[in-house]
């Protein structure tokens, strides 16, 4: 009697534990950047103007690697004397190109031009970040140029949530001080580790694999596993 | 002039009451003083005299510690050839450190178990490091079941990353089994060990529920040109043979202002890092705002190493 009654109260405390652990963890796990691929989607004239201001103050100037001046270069696919690959700033062409404001959704680039770029970033056209006046800058939804060392204002435009944790140190990563009395942090602009055309965080090969008694227990047991699959 | 005759009683006994005692106090002198030299007999061919006053004296003046940290910088000249700063970086008032990391973010890639082996001068043959990235499955936290020796490319469908360090307990198991106290928490919350002082029982390695010390088997063996010059004395100096080791968030860095090894190394911004009584700290703010988790809450090690997802 005694051993029922404690069954009713423990079995369906244990259910739901486990139904809420479930819940919990399901939820939270998944969310591998999951958070912006609507963003993704939305025509970038939906944002409207003064929250994109409020964005780009919110997460201004940061110190970065790349010094003020910095701009990517176009690799021309052409080879220089030595064998080295000819890139050129943007408006090496541009500067006497009249822009194709039809430009952008993936497969009507002109690639002839743009060698190897994979473009996969939402519906956006090149001049929704291209500053078609000065291709030296990035160009945000109100007109005004950010430095491509800066791009973090002009992505901050549509990705609000990385924003947030950016402004707040916890997406990007940092060097040098977290003690910043003491010497500079300097912060990852995004296209330092997301491709601008296409930004999804690549996969990568891990390195440094272990080889302690740990790692080699782990490999013995999987290889027992392995060759005895019935061995309990 | 002759002596008086000595009573009979006296001389039938042979000794006095008072040779007794003096016999009886010198023996036991004796003992005292081969108890007391008794720690001589560790004292080998390979051990200075400086070495073992600390060994077996451990209050240090300020200069006393300026001639230890000297004398461990000309040992390595010695041994390694190479010029190195050894400093003992104290705890900063105001100071205590958290580190958070996001599983949402890392991917597993391990740089920062590499950047980790590097700073700290770890043995190379063994690849040592003091973190160990466990590849999970996705929907349980159970430490046992992540795999260490994973390979690419990362991250795999369904698994996600769990970094695994130190976590620097305020309530720390390894430092209660010590027997001999070379282990212990300071102000700032990094729980560290004197190797000096270590006996190399191992029974911290046994205490800790995050798998988080190291033990050396052997005198770690790092290339001149890889050992890093940047030393703390309970920190990243060259270990000697037979004592334990553990992550002790850089603190040759981070007492100095400095971001930890690890987070610098990591490329997807996973690490966060700071001053948990800074209320405006990146750390605080993640506290505040993410859900926050710590490892093996059950046993009440009470952690200042946080995981956090984002939503």
């Amino acid at each position: 009697m005694k051993l029922s009654a404690s069954f009713c109260l423990i079995v369906p405390g244990l259910v739901l534990l486990a139904l809420a652990g479930r819940w919990m963890l399901g939820a939270g796990l998944p969310g591998q950047g999951g958070g912006d691929v609507d963003q993704h989607d939305l025509p970038p004239a939906t944002v409207p103007a003064e929250v994109v201001a409020a964005r780009i103050s919110t997460v201004g100037s940061v110190p970065s690697h790349r010094p003020d001046g910095w701009q990517p270069k176009v690799d021309t696919g052409l080879r220089d004397a030595t064998g080295a690959s000819v890139e050129v700033s943007c408006t090496t062409c541009h500067a006497t190109r009249e822009p194709n404001r039809a430009n952008g959704a993936a497969g009507v680039l002109p690639t002839k031009f743009h060698p190897g770029l994979i473009y996969a970033h939402g519906n956006l056209s090149c001049l929704s970040c291209h500053n078609a006046d000065d291709y030296d800058t990035l160009r945000v939804a109100d007109g005004g140029k950010v430095a491509f060392a800066q791009a973090q204002q002009l992505c901050a435009q549509c990705h609000g949530p990385q924003t947030r944790d950016y402004r707040h140190g916890s997406h990007g990563g940092m060097t040098g001080y977290w003690d910043t009395t003491k010497g500079e942090r300097v912060r990852r602009t995004c296209t330092e580790c997301h491709d601008p055309h296409a930004p999804a965080y690549p996969e990568l090969t891990p390195i440094f694999p272990p080889r302690d008694a740990a790692a080699r227990q782990q490999a013995d047991r999987a290889l027992t596993e392995t060759l005895l699959p019935h061995h309990e | 002039m002759s002596k008086p005759p000595q009573t009979t009683a006296e001389t039938s006994e042979g000794m006095t009451r008072r040779t007794a005692l003096k016999a009886l106090g010198a023996t036991l002198g004796a003992a005292a003083f081969a108890q007391a030299i008794a720690p001589l007999t560790e004292w080998t061919a390979d051990l200075s005299v400086d070495e073992y006053l600390q060994k077996h004296y451990r209050e240090l003046s300020p200069v006393d510690m300026a001639m230890v940290l000297h004398r461990i910088e000309d040992q390595t000249k010695a041994d390694t050839g190479v010029d190195v700063t050894v400093g003992d970086y104290r705890p900063q008032p105001g100071v205590k450190f958290g580190y958070a990391l996001n599983l949402s973010i890392c991917v597993g890639c391990r740089r920062c178990a590499k950047a980790c082996h590097e700073e700290n001068n770890h043995d190379r043959p063994s690849g040592n490091s003091y973190i160990r990235v466990l590849e999970m499955e996705k929907g349980s936290l159970d430490m046992a079941k992540g795999r260490v020796n994973y390979d690419g490319p990362v991250p795999a469908k369904n698994k996600f990353y769990m970094p695994v360090q130190c976590q620097q307990c305020d309530n720390p198991p390894c430092v209660s089994v010590c027997p001999v106290e070379a282990t212990w928490k300071e102000s700032d919350g990094i729980v560290v060990v004197d190797y000096n002082w270590c006996i190399g029982c191992r029974y911290c390695e046994a205490a800790c529920p995050y798998h988080a010390r190291r033990f050396n088997w052997k005198k770690p063996e790092v290339p001149a040109a890889e050992i890093n010059p940047d030393q703390g004395y309970l920190s990243n100096r060259l270990r000697p043979q037979g004592v334990m080791e553990k992550c002790t968030f850089c603190l040759h860095r981070t007492r100095q202002g400095k971001l930890p090894a690890c987070l610098e190394a990591c490329p997807t911004g996973a690490r966060v890092f700071g001053n948990l009584l800074d209320p405006e700290s990146e750390i605080r703010w993640v506290l505040a705002n993410k859900r926050v988790f710590v490892l093996k809450e059950d046993l009440g090690t009470r952690p200042s190493f946080f995981y956090f997802f984002d939503e």
